[in-house]
């Protein structure tokens, strides 16, 4: 069973009917006993860093996070996989839960336009990532953001970007449970649900 | 690279797709989740449902076909028409919309824009704008579906639009609405250039080459279409075909309709 965390955030019902569409069993909770016996959690998101941040502190849901990512598969979705990050600066500094090393900044070059949304490719940088198992190539997937992840050490983490006034970090992983999509799987066509099920079959 | 996006649109009355021009002969034609169906296999990057409906009954209707929707088709999904307040934003996306798209309401009460950026975020907001030319240069945005000019300045209008919060603008030409003789490309230039959220290209398409010209002449990010493919003179998929030939890029979805996948 996978635990969507429901903080209060965007459309989380979308990545409930991509999983059920998958047949694959999950639940919409923020309850950290359920978190905790689940067997793989997402964590999705829309909205601004330090509100979500905030909202996740609540009740201690943060430390559930942080220690649940250390043993089971752990996929941030969009401003989940923001929020992975150690630091983010939408409207003021804000610590993320530290899970993948780096920061999260405004997208900023002259003449483009913003919010980066819509359709981009997939570009790899790591072979191996288990997420991408059987993608046909050209894969395209779904964007919708103003902010991008600035990874430490790209080589370490950064699975797969995209070109949009430079790399934008599309999926990074810490090599063990950790994985972030910034784009959305939920809504990306067939390339997406491939995703999703390539990470409910991490579940051991 | 990112791609453009090719955008079917479906006027729902009742929870019915219905075709028709100007509300005459409007003729109930199917059922929304079957066409965003058959539009997702052709690969449509998005859909919209523009709900055309008055009764607070159709809008349930329409909350319905959104809802049976988002279990069947894994792309961004739009919902218009009849948007008034921030608790029909919440509903729409509640039932699974993934953009709410608002128009005569935003430019009476400009406020509805900047709420739904603050509760929902800028990402879902989109905001329609059907608008026509005065003079050179200059065009007055228009209310109630195109029928009353607001007299409002069009690019003063969109550079409102973008301070106050709002994620995408779908630009609709009454001069070239119907038409089909070609997307507004002076109307569409003059937008582009005030704002930096992506436009979206609405009203005139007639042809596939209306679609390149769209793409090559501006700088717009997606452009719709509706009685094109409404009345299949055009499918989604001709429409990418002949865009990748001419060098645009679109998301091709031919490689990967492969039943391999799963």
């Amino acid at each position: 069973m996978i635990a969507i965390i429901d903080y209060g955030a965007g459309n989380i019902f979308s990545v409930k009917n991509a999983l059920d569409m998958l047949g694959i069993e999950s639940v919409l909770t923020k309850d950290r006993k359920l978190i905790e016996s689940s067997d793989a959690i997402i964590l999705p998101g829309v909205g601004a860093f330090p509100w979500a941040m905030n909202q996740l502190k609540k009740g201690g849901l943060a430390d559930t996070l942080k220690h649940e990512a250390t043993k089971k598969p752990f996929l941030g979705i969009c401003l989940g996989m923001q929020l992975l990050f150690d630091k983010g600066y939408e409207f003021e500094e804000c610590g993320g839960l530290g899970l993948i090393p780096g920061k999260v900044d405004r997208i900023d070059e002259p003449g483009l336009t913003i919010p980066h949304m819509g359709w981009n490719k997939l570009e790899y940088n790591i072979k191996n990532c288990p997420l991408f198992d059987g993608l046909p190539g050209n894969d395209y997937v779904y964007f919708v953001h103003s902010f991008k992840a600035y990874c430490d050490n790209d080589d370490r983490n950064l699975v797969a970007y995209c070109e949009y006034g430079g790399k934008v970090p599309a999926m990074v992983w810490d090599g063990k449970f950790v994985y972030g999509a910034q784009f959305h799987p939920e809504k990306s066509g067939k390339i997406g649900l491939k995703i999703l099920q390539n990470f409910s079959k991490l579940i051991m | 690279m990112l791609a453009k996006r090719i955008i079917p649109c479906l006027d729902v009355r009742d929870g019915h797709v219905v075709k028709g021009v100007n509300f005459e002969g409007v003729k109930d034609v199917g059922d929304p989740v079957d066409f965003a169906y058959e539009y997702n296999i052709q690969g449509a990057d998005e859909l919209v449902f523009y709900d055309i409906t008055a009764s607070h009954e159709g809008r349930g209707a329409m909350l319905d076909v959104v809802r049976n929707t988002a279990k069947k088709v894994f792309i961004p999904l739009t919902v218009g028409g009849g948007i008034k307040t921030i608790d029909d934003f919440r509903d729409t996306l509640r039932a699974g919309a993934d953009k709410v798209s608002v128009n005569s309401q935003a430019v009476q009460n400009p406020e509805l824009i900047s709420k739904a950026a603050d509760i929902f975020g800028s990402q879902c907001v989109v905001v329609g704008i059907d608008a026509k030319k005065v003079s050179d240069g200059k065009w007055t945005v228009y209310i109630n579906g195109g029928r009353i000019d607001y007299k409002l300045d069009l690019i003063e209008w969109v550079k409102q639009i973008e301070k106050l919060g709002a994620g995408e603008i779908c630009l609709n030409s009454i001069d070239t609405d119907g038409v089909r003789g070609g997307y507004d490309i002076e109307m569409l230039n003059a937008v582009c250039d005030a704002v930096k959220i992506p436009v979206i290209a609405s009203g005139g398409c007639g042809k596939l080459e209306d679609f390149a010209e769209a793409f090559k002449k501006t700088n717009c990010s997606a452009a719709l279409a509706a009685s094109l493919f409404h009345f299949k003179e055009l499918t989604v998929n001709e429409v990418k075909s002949y865009l990748i030939k001419q060098g645009i890029p679109v998301r091709d979805v031919t490689n990967n309709l492969s039943p391999r996948l799963f």
